[in-house]
């Protein structure tokens, strides 16, 4: 069975909010679900399936679908850190074609700079088997991640500078977008001269925290035919982890090897039929890893692809996170795979800000990473196609 | 055993582990069946999943995979993934070294440190 055709994204909505003082999570995965569902033209009593991950709070999908007010006769909280809402369009898709439900809805919410929680320090309810194995180290996103940075320049030469592009190209997207957290344009000296935060990686490497959410909603075709608003399809999806495997480890690259091989292959086009591309940006090698592991560039080349603005809309051959992705617009909950839907259904409509809109826009892929990178992480990628 | 830290000593199957290592020594697993040996340790395989698995012992000689120092810390530290001459490649600190002199590839030899009272393997530049 495939998904290729079976599935329409037809609602997707960003909450405005960088900061939710006061406000409760559940109440913003509330308001972005109506919002998607406002923007797909459907309505709560539309809902027959319902999906979110591990930012929904008490008992997840059961305590959101209660606040919501949905009886939904399919649901998936599958957890794979950020990606999760990519693997959830995946599986929406799957159900779909199955004829398990006709209007799946998706929403994440966090609040990370207002809430307390710091990334990758959620409290564990039950310590993981690796806990006393690594936690004395005392691991944590950033490091995690810079280690992988400082594998990939031992191997491969990367350098810094080529890093710093990636910055660059983001905050020059983000100029354009009024919500954006960070809309100053910055240059590559300006990346490479902010202090380290842990080597390699610089504070402008790193991406910003914020609070908020979005919301997405797949729909079957039948229901799709009756909206008004551009139509996307699910081309192809894939999904894929990687971990530690025993001690017999290479950090150099991620899971988005194999989840975007299924991709490609159940939708039957290739990297060069991709015309945009939102790929999850925690830390600029974030995205530089996953353009090798998705096929823009052989393993190793990385950094020459993403250096004199080739990530740039406009500029480049590749244009990327043209709403300042994670890096400067939006990063909530922690968590980038909603976002990165968001805006590469906004380019596929033509919605995109005129200032970054890539012309004629007819296929993009989305592509997440969930956990950590070096460690133990979830991978997911969507490719759409404009119909 | 006499472990304080409950955390680490509610794994029945860990104990040798932990007795080891207060001795200044670091298992590791390897497996009878499909003869490769594993890091963190598990009773079954993460390779083939037999049951049949025994304790070998570091030599202490790694070399380093990758590392980060987080300079916010106070103090900053460094972490790193390092090879064991053995195979296996684990998460550690690297300790006694000149924070601005670690790199990749760089030799070093196994000490333990009492962290959250418990012994942990680190790893100090070789001499």
């Amino acid at each position: 069975m495939t998904i290729k055709g079976k599935a329409f994204i037809a609602g997707v909505y960003e909450h405005p909010t960088r900061k939710a003082e006061g406000i409760p999570i559940a109440q913003i995965h509330a308001e972005v679900a109506r919002g998607a569902l406002d923007d797909a033209g459907l309505t709560l009593q539309d809902v027959d399936a319902y999906y979110c991950a591990g930012d929904a709070p008490g008992l997840g999908g059961l305590s959101i679908a209660e606040y919501l007010g949905i009886q939904p006769r399919h649901i998936d909280t599958t957890e794979t850190g950020g990606s999760s809402y990519i693997v959830h369009v995946n599986h929406a898709a799957q159900a779909i074609a199955a004829g398990k439900c006709k209007v799946a809805l998706i929403t994440l919410a966090g609040k990370p700079r207002t809430g307390g929680a710091q990334p990758g320090r959620a409290p564990l309810a039950i310590q993981p088997p690796d806990a006393p194995f690594e936690a004395p180290f005392k691991p944590s996103v950033l490091n995690i991640y810079a280690m992988c940075a400082r594998r990939h320049m031992h191997e491969f030469g990367t350098t810094s500078e080529q890093l710093a592009w990636i910055k660059v190209a983001a905050s020059e997207h983000a100029q354009h977008n009024p919500h954006a957290m960070l809309k100053s344009v910055v240059t590559v000296e300006e990346v490479v001269n902010s202090p380290l935060v842990a080597d390699p990686l610089h504070r402008l490497d790193c991406c910003i925290i914020s609070d908020g959410g979005g919301a997405l909603v797949v729909v079957a075709p039948e229901i799709a035919a009756q909206l008004k608003r551009p139509k996307v399809s699910v081309m192809g999806a894939g999904e894929a982890i990687k971990h530690n495997n025993g001690g017999e480890i290479d950090i150099t690259y991620s899971a988005g090897r194999w989840s975007s091989a299924k991709a490609f292959e159940e939708a039957g086009v290739t990297p060069d039929d991709i015309k945009y591309v939102s790929v999850y940006d925690s830390f600029t090698i974030t995205v530089l890893m996953q353009l090798e592991d998705l096929g823009f560039c052989a393993k190793g080349d990385g950094g020459r692809f993403v250096a004199d603005g080739n990530l740039i809309s406009g500029v480049g051959k590749l244009p990327f996170n043209t709403d300042g992705g994670g890096l400067c617009n939006n990063h909530p909950g922690n968590r980038g795979g909603m976002t990165k839907v968001i805006e590469a259904v906004r380019q596929l409509r033509g919605e995109a800000h005129p200032a970054v809109q890539v012309s004629n826009c007819d296929i993009a892929l989305a592509h997440g990473t969930g956990g950590f990178l070096g460690t133990r992480h979830g991978s997911a990628t969507l490719i759409m196609e404009r119909s | 055993m006499a472990n304080t830290n409950d955390a680490f000593s509610a794994d029945i199957a860990l104990e040798p582990y932990w007795t080891a290592a207060r001795d200044g020594r670091l298992l590791f697993k390897h497996c009878r069946a499909c003869d490769r040996p594993h890091y963190y340790p598990r009773p079954l395989c993460p390779f083939c999943m037999s049951a049949d698995t025994d304790w070998r012992e570091a030599s202490g000689d790694g070399t380093i995979y990758s590392w980060s120092v987080e300079r916010r810390a106070s103090p900053p530290f460094a972490i790193a993934f390092v090879k064991l001459a053995e195979g296996p490649t684990l998460m550690t600190a690297i300790v006694d070294a000149d924070l601005d002199n670690i790199s990749v590839d760089q030799k070093v030899t196994l000490k333990f440190e009492e962290r959250n009272d418990t012994p942990v393997p680190v790893f100090t530049p070789a001499s």
